[in-house]
């Protein structure tokens, strides 16, 4: 039998098949955060209460302050409410929340892996689409709408028809400063935003088993952006280094019988995708978006695009309306558009590793005087490791402001926005029109390219910054 | 959940791709619960210009498309976010069926769940299409689930696929969750098989 990892977790969670094609199945873990207040409301209208509530796990992130723990102090009477309403409906039905002010809190695709929470085999879902982050531990995970929150919340399981696999390939050693991040917008440059619309996708190659599980972790959360439900990376030692005695991993003698389920899950090696895509990791540079999706990304010695070179007319179109969206002039190097504002942060690069990245750019400079550069930890436990090895003193030093965990700038739900106009350098996901506020302009990158924008006040090949040349 | 079957209406062409759900509804209207009309945040930005009047270069915002209950839009369409306020704006705003080459997936599922019918048609079928609304603004369209076919303005017939279950919950108006639980007994079988190996 050769089965693709994807297929063992679906067959194992597989309730049961319906004629139709449609299959239900069981979901282990259910995450969830302050934005999801709506499926309460539709339990409760259908007079419903969580099946198995020891299976779900909150913590609120979309509508927490950056500045302050306390909720009081949450401005925005409507943002406050959805912090409050998470912490009344879990604790109305038994629900473990990690609160805000509470040492655990976080964003929730940060908090789920560092709380051993995401483990490899199981069904992890969530109402967010990042929520393919947590595939990169080689579980099956994915984000939903409210309608199928409500409706985990009541059977804790969820219809799907089965989706197709595809598998990326990157063999090769990863060049200095190539992370996660550059990886994943190299990959969705190359498949498009839609490339991989309707299949779960696994993550394989010498490139990928050499990425650290914050890197896989950035990698998998990005999968949506390429279209793809599902991003996964087989455990491996990494991984089980990672999850070893984090809080709600096995312990003891479960420890050993979850090795040995776990080492069973890889794909095997004559296993089929629907669809394979190869990149060479060797080749792979550091990327900056330019456009208003992800697949408009470039390495960062490229140009602003010039639309007349568009494959055909809907492209030329697309193109135009982003440059003028995002005030660039087609033919101008990358390294010559300057930012406003640098953000480094959110569901997709705000883990400790990110944030040494980042310092290790920001350690004995300073952020050039045009640019606001923000730090926003993942969670508090990122918060607290970064303040024990010194790095918010790093940032401060330097001239980041150094705020509070939550999912801030990325979506700007707890009203962290850039004004209309702005360019901002974003460690975050997605550079859609608006994203950032009305008229924000942003562009994606990485951590340590991030900090070298916020120091030289523009996009700026960070391996350059660091050899003393830019 | 609304039961849909059959629509004929105006269609509104939206001729981009990637058209991303933040554009739908932005991000500081998701505090909004259920009971508010969405209507008023339906493409809220792009429908406007910098200094907040109406655009009207929008096709939302033209005469012949405003009772449009049909959209037509490029590749890649409501792809991006899982907020499900995106369905609620269009179809607070009288949208029920939404064509085009393909569609963000969680987006597709949430339409289902809420009586918003994504149709997925070949791309150069849907840009056909866009081509007679645009040049025939408040040309109407005909979608007839049970039979799966679109009926273009130019009389051109299309059929298209749906997946069964999805279908037969949106053509009796089901919700799912009454569904699920007359599996009650096969899940807690699973449940208990499961359990052992998976205690939380």
């Amino acid at each position: 039998m050769s089965e693709t990892m994807f297929e063992k977790i679906w067959q194992k969670h597989r309730v049961l098949d319906r004629e139709d094609g449609q299959t239900l199945l069981y979901v282990d873990t259910h995450l969830l955060h302050d934005g999801g207040a709506t499926a309460f409301d539709l339990l409760r209208g259908r007079g419903l209460k969580p099946r198995a509530p020891q299976r779900i796990f909150a913590t609120p992130d979309h509508y927490v302050s950056t500045s302050s723990r306390k909720v009081e102090e949450i401005e925005d009477e409507r943002h406050r409410e959805m912090v409050e309403k998470l912490d009344r409906n879990t604790r109305e039905y038994g629900i473990k929340q990690f609160g805000l002010g509470t040492p655990d809190q976080g964003i929730v695709h940060v908090m789920g892996p560092e709380q051993g929470l995401s483990q490899p085999g199981i069904l992890l879902v969530c109402g967010d689409s990042h929520t393919s982050t947590h595939g990169a531990v080689g579980a099956l995970a994915f984000g939903i709408g409210s309608t199928e929150v409500a409706h985990v919340l009541a059977t804790q399981t969820l219809w799907q028809r089965k989706p197709k696999t595809m598998r990326i390939n990157i063999d090769g050693a990863l060049g200095d400063q190539v992370t996660g991040k550059d990886v994943i917008l190299a990959i969705i440059a190359k498949i498009g935003a839609a490339g991989g619309t309707g299949h779960v996708l696994e993550y394989t190659g010498s490139a990928i088993r050499g990425l650290s599980m914050e890197g896989r972790l950035t990698l998998c959360n990005m999968s949506i952006e390429g279209g793809g439900r599902a991003g996964m990376v087989a455990p491996d030692d990494t991984t089980y280094q990672y999850l070893a005695g984090k809080p709600y991993a096995p312990q003891g003698a479960a420890w050993d019988a979850a090795l040995d389920r776990w080492r069973a899950l890889p794909s095997d090696a004559d296993a089929r995708f629907d669809a394979e895509v190869s990149l060479d990791g060797t080749a792979l540079q550091p990327m900056v978006t330019w456009g208003n999706s992800p697949e408009d990304a470039l390495p960062i010695d490229g140009r602003i695009p010039d639309p007349a070179g568009a494959v055909d007319a809907e492209r030329r179109e697309q193109m135009a309306r982003m440059l003028a969206y995002m005030g660039l002039t087609a033919g101008t190097p990358l390294a010559e558009v300057a930012v406003d504002r640098v953000f480094i942060g959110s569901c997709t690069n705000s883990r400790i590793e990110d944030m040494r990245a980042a310092a290790a750019v920001a350690r004995g400079r300073k952020v050039a005087a045009s640019v606001r550069a923000w730090v926003v930890p993942g969670s508090e436990r990122v918060k607290k490791q970064a303040e024990a090895e010194g790095l918010h003193e790093i940032f401060r030093a330097a001239g980041f402001d150094w705020r509070e965990p939550g999912c801030s700038m990325c979506l700007g739900t707890n009203g962290d926005i850039a004004q209309p106009g702005e360019r901002v350098a974003s460690t975050s996901n997605r550079n859609f029109m608006g994203r950032q506020g009305p008229g924000a302009r942003t562009h994606l990158l990485s951590p340590a390219m991030a900090a070298a924008a916020a120091i030289t006040g523009h996009f700026t090949d960070v391996r350059r910054l660091l050899a003393g040349e830019a | 959940m609304e039961a849909f079957r059959t629509l004929d209406a105006v269609a509104v062409p939206l001729p981009r791709p990637n058209i991303d759900t933040d554009q739908i509804i932005p991000a500081r209207f998701l505090s909004r619960p259920r009971e508010v009309d969405h209507t008023q945040f339906l493409f809220h930005d792009a429908r406007r210009l910098p200094d907040g009047t109406q655009n009207p270069d929008f096709n939302l915002n033209k005469d012949a498309w405003r009772n449009a209950r049909i959209v037509v839009a490029g590749r890649n369409f409501a792809c991006g976010s899982s907020r499900e306020s995106a369905v609620w704006a269009l179809f607070d705003a009288g949208f029920r069926v939404a064509i085009a080459p393909s569609f963000g997936d969680i987006f597709r599922n949430n339409g289902m769940k809420n009586g918003l019918l994504p149709v997925m048609l070949p791309a150069e079928v849907v840009e056909a299409i866009i081509a007679q609304v645009e040049a025939d603004p408040g040309a109407r369209i005909q979608v007839d689930l049970p039979a799966q076919t679109v009926t273009a303005p130019d009389g051109s017939v299309h059929g298209f696929e749906v997946d069964p279950f999805a279908k037969h919950c949106l053509l009796e108006g089901l919700d799912e969750i009454g569904l699920t639980q007359s599996y009650e007994e096969e899940i807690a079988a699973f449940e208990r098989r499961f359990g052992r190996e998976n205690m939380r």
